[in-house]
């Protein structure tokens, strides 16, 4: 004889109540926080480093010694990152949003493992004498690093990754001389670009 | 022995009290809703379709679709029940030869997403102090 109820087990597991409530309170946020694109890339601190990076690569092209070539740059890099952290902060901070939740964790943490190759490779090209490579393999990094955190941000974002990139490309099978010319053009010029876009049309 | 079993009874009232908002939870698919809680907003699709329009000023139906990892159908039924609740607003047009259509959360959508945010949290302190 068949039976006539349902085939379930009458003794299912309890769901806790408030883990329940609370399995729709994360799922609202993460829909929110998905949605919600990275807006706080900051356009005009991206204006901002473009103008020291023109400061420096002309600083850099009259320099006699490599060593001191690098020094230019790297202390171009510690102005850029002065500039873009508390840009992105302000602006994050502007549009009521978290910096370091949700796309913009994901925006660091995209953005940050090729920086740390290109930290490596500076250093381990210099110990070698192969400074001549630095600008592309820097524009590169550089550019591959906007690309993937661009992934979770405006749609300008990536696009300008991808010029750094196609720059760095060039850089790096065009004579060594050019190097400071590829990195005005793409710290300089492609951020400033991109970043008065950004500033216009991406709130600030 | 007697205190004990008047406070086994309040904890019995409080539960029945509190259980017609929680089957809502414990299962969405039943019917025994309560009035306060917002069932057009409880289901899934619903809820991700007002919280994404939440944090946007607009969406477009292909945005949404691919945000919420659903089907054109599933989307276009539940974004329809939100619209005919005035909770969101959807605008058609153009985009160069392309048909677009675009939903937006007016002030009574989001007015009942705080409402849901609200309760949520009330059933969570509820049942941690109860």
């Amino acid at each position: 004889m068949a039976t006539s109820g349902p085939l379930r087990s009458p003794q299912r597991e309890p769901i806790p109540i408030d883990a329940r409530a609370a399995d729709h309170l994360r799922y609202i946020r993460e829909t929110m926080e998905s949605a919600a694109e990275f807006t706080a890339v900051p356009g005009w601190g991206g204006v901002a480093m473009g103008v020291t990076a023109l400061l420096a690569a002309f600083a850099a092209s009259r320099q006699v010694t490599p060593r001191a070539w690098l020094a230019v740059w790297l202390i171009e890099a510690f102005v850029a990152v002065a500039i873009a952290a508390p840009a992105a902060a302000t602006k994050a901070h502007r549009a009521n949003s978290a910096l370091f939740s949700g796309p913009g964790r994901k925006f660091v943490l995209s953005f940050a493992p090729p920086i740390v190759v290109g930290g490596l490779l500076t250093f381990a090209l210099y110990h070698v004498g192969v400074l001549a490579a630095l600008p592309g393999v820097w524009l590169l990094l550089y550019g591959t690093a906007i690309v993937t955190g661009g992934a979770f941000s405006v749609r300008i974002v990536p696009v300008m990754g991808l010029c750094l990139m196609l720059l760095g490309g060039a850089a790096l099978f065009t004579p060594a001389a050019w190097g400071d010319a590829f990195m005005a053009a793409g710290f300089g010029g492609v951020q400033i670009g991109f970043g008065w876009w950004i500033a216009r049309h991406h709130g600030g | 022995m007697a205190k004990s079993s008047t406070a086994h009874q309040e904890r019995v009232q409080r539960s029945r009290e509190r259980g017609s908002s929680l089957e809502a939870i414990r299962n969405p698919a039943r019917e025994a809703v309560p009035a306060d809680l917002d069932r057009l907003i409880h289901e899934h699709i619903r809820l991700g379709i007002v919280s994404a329009l939440a944090v946007n000023r607009s969406l477009t139906f292909n945005e949404l679709k691919a945000l919420l990892k659903t089907t054109d159908g599933n989307l276009s039924v539940h974004a329809r029940k939100l619209e005919e609740a005035n909770y969101i607003v959807c605008t058609k047009s153009f985009d160069g030869r392309l048909p677009k259509t675009e939903y937006r959360l007016v002030a009574a959508g989001r007015r009942a997403l705080e409402r849901y945010l609200n309760h949520m949290e009330a059933l969570i302190r509820a049942t941690r102090e109860g």
